[in-house]
């Protein structure tokens, strides 16, 4: 790609003081810390969709705080539209939060439970001073309409609401400051499958009329498929795989990704007699030496218990950190 | 349901209508449930939230929490009516033929005892085993679901132990006995993919070995799927279709089923974001089920006498069969 990605993360760390135990202060050890994120970069391009995928604890909601500055990171840098998201100050700190927005798995807990929907929509735009206070109303409509949502619900409190549409209006809310990027966290992972498919749908016509760029993390591999252009895999703090997702999901490099994508249920294969990947992640206080995956693969060799896999590039931009790269399943018709 | 001769299936509930109280007041959570299960044989009763699968799955148990009760409709247990049976054979049963595992397993354990004392506290009152012999088989049993090191893990408390780990220790507590029946309340909801698919596949494995029969409940079409032979689907307090997985996942009949089918995004990336389809609105909140078939406010085929015509599988199990008249 010529094109400077709009969104840009570099060699971001991040990691958290875990709890001292009472014996470990009185000895003197430093108290334990928990590596969230070691060594991710990953570019987001202009209406793009980018997907995160990993299991809990693999550090994929802490890129989305990082980028949104809710956590500092350790080190690294993430820049977006060229500016230092990390450094802006003023009027360019004011522009970056305007054009960053988040939407989280719980919309209600994203909403005051007291502020009627109307208000909770056009605040952001309020307190940005993009809209004066007569304006209000006419914004809260207009992303109503936008989210389908009837113009109704703007004199409700988000109680009266149900699961489904009380994350359309988180994602008006979002919207309200004709944002750039839209970061969603787990955004459909609460919901019931047929209003996931309304919500997910929603978010299509989003990217389709809005020019709009979004990171889109999740746990569940079909709702990536569905939404993302590109994708990287997490596991433990790290990307181990990324690329188109197409090319990722019909032809994994990484034994991890494969893995994922076979524990997946399918719906038309019966389940083999073991499972995709035997033990569990181990814990981010005590990452492995060496290739964090070795402990859980199948594959792992000498030199994955002694040193950190290099990036493996395929077409297409497509990369795995793996040192084996063995031959996997591909799945041409999953 | 069976004829004369058939013998009758390990667990049937006919009828079953559910009513419970909330703070709007009473409702039927669930309206004439009909299933049935037998050795060796796995169920999923699939629906989305608020469809009344996990009040189904305790009402087979004579487990629905007061001030709700069982208002109509009946259950067998081995071809003998639930109510027909005594507190001590209720007991036994629900103690050692039926076992139950839940979504959330460390609110089952105790947080203040170690793993090694609630697995041989159960094993103690449900096997009557001396301590030594109850440690010895929390052992095995431990060993048996997959968790490695066990003597070690008995020495632990809950919270020492990762979700998926207590999930196999509730697991190892619900086989001890050998059951019959296992009743599995989303058991994977709250795990990874990757530790989901490992405690199905143990789940599998030991429904294979013990010939036991197997209830899972789930909101997941894929874990219904690829783990049940037949498949419940629900909707607002109605079983709205039945049938071998194969064929209800193959040719869906009732426009939910279909509907829900093609909701699911898939794993093969189609590319362009292509929409899927849809059902317009929410599922209905229990206790607000409009007369009649409770989706036809959903439902693009409904048609004028939607409203008026009771919901009744067409065909009984052991078939296929669906509650809709229109679509066929």
């Amino acid at each position: 790609m010529i094109e400077t990605p709009l969104l840009s993360v570099t060699s971001l760390h991040k990691s958290f003081a875990g709890r001292a135990s009472l014996v470990g202060l009185l000895q003197g050890k430093p108290a334990r810390r928990l590596t969230a994120l070691d060594d991710v970069s990953l570019t987001l391009g202009r209406n793009e969709v980018l997907g995160i995928v990993g299991e809990s604890g693999s550090g994929k909601s802490t890129i989305a705080r990082c980028i949104t500055r809710l956590e500092k990171p350790d080190r690294g840098e993430i820049t977006f539209a060229g500016q230092d998201v990390w450094q802006a100050r003023g009027a360019k700190l004011r522009g970056i939060r305007k054009d960053l927005q988040m939407i989280y798995q719980d919309p209600y807990g994203a909403l005051n439970p007291r502020m009627s929907i109307g208000r909770a929509i056009a605040e952001p735009a309020l307190v940005h001073g993009l809209i004066g206070k007569d304006g209000a109303r006419a914004l809260a409509y207009e992303l109503l309409d936008r989210v389908g949502l009837p113009r109704s619900v703007a004199e409700l409190t988000p109680r009266a609401l149900s699961g489904g549409q009380r994350q359309r209006v988180a994602i008006a809310r979002a919207l309200a400051l004709k944002p750039r990027v839209i970061i969603a966290d787990e955004a459909v992972s609460a919901l019931d499958a047929s209003v996931q498919a309304q919500i997910l749908n929603l978010f299509g016509e989003l990217m389709r009329d809005l020019s709009l760029s979004m990171i889109f993390i999740s746990h569940q591999l079909s709702v990536i498929a569905h939404l993302a252009d590109r994708v990287a895999v997490m596991y433990l703090g790290r990307i181990v795989e990324t690329g188109a997702t197409a090319d990722v999901f019909a032809r994994p490099r990484h034994p991890y990704t494969a893995a994922l994508l076979k524990a997946h249920p399918h719906l038309e294969a019966r389940r083999s007699q073991t499972p995709a990947l035997a033990g569990e992640i181990p814990s981010a206080y005590a990452i492995p030496e060496g290739c964090r995956f070795n402990t859980r693969c199948r594959y792992a060799e000498t030199r994955c218990r002694l040193s950190d896999p290099p990036a493996a590039a395929f077409a297409h931009g497509h990369e795995a950190w793996c040192h084996v790269l063995p031959d996997l399943e591909t799945h041409t018709d999953i | 349901m069976q004829t004369a001769s058939s013998p009758a299936p390990l667990l049937a509930a006919r009828g079953l209508s559910v009513g419970l109280v909330n703070r709007h007041g009473a409702f039927l959570a669930t309206k004439r449930v009909s299933l049935a299960v037998d050795r060796g044989q796995s169920l999923g009763l699939l629906g989305e939230s608020g469809c009344g699968k996990s009040i189904t799955l305790r009402a087979l148990l004579g487990l629905v929490p007061h001030p709700g009760e069982i208002v109509g409709g009946s259950v067998t247990w081995k071809g003998r009516d639930w109510r027909s049976l005594s507190k001590s054979e209720i007991r036994r049963i629900r103690g050692k033929d039926i076992a139950m595992i839940f979504q959330d397993p460390a609110s089952c354990l105790n947080p203040v005892f170690t793993i090694g004392d609630q697995v041989t506290e159960t094993l103690r009152l449900k096997l009557s085993l001396k301590a030594k012999a109850a440690r010895e088989l929390a052992r095995d049993l431990l060993d048996q679901v997959g968790i490695p090191a066990p003597e070690e893990r008995l020495r632990l408390y809950p919270h020492q132990l990762s979700g998926g780990m207590r999930q196999r220790v509730m697991i190892a507590m619900a086989i001890a006995t050998e059951p019959d029946l296992l009743l599995a309340d989303e058991p994977t909801t709250a795990l990874d993919v990757t530790i989901q698919d490992q405690i199905l596949t143990l789940l599998a494995g030991l429904k294979e070995r013990n010939r036991m029969a197997m209830i899972l409940v789930s909101h997941d079409v894929g874990v219904v799927a690829q783990n049940c032979d037949l498949i419940a689907v629900m909707y607002a307090g109605h079983i709205v279709e039945w049938g071998p997985t194969y064929d209800v996942l193959r040719t869906p009949r009732h426009p939910y089923t279909r509907g829900l089918l093609a909701a699911i995004p898939r794993l093969e990336v189609s590319g362009g974001r292509r929409p899927l389809q849809t059902i317009a609105g929410a599922p209905p909140t229990p206790g607000e089920l409009p007369e009649g078939c409770p989706f036809r406010l959903r439902c693009s085929s409904a048609r004028a006498e939607c409203a008026t015509i009771p919901v009744t599988l067409d065909h009984k199990p052991p078939g296929h069969g669906s509650a809709c008249p229109i679509v066929t």
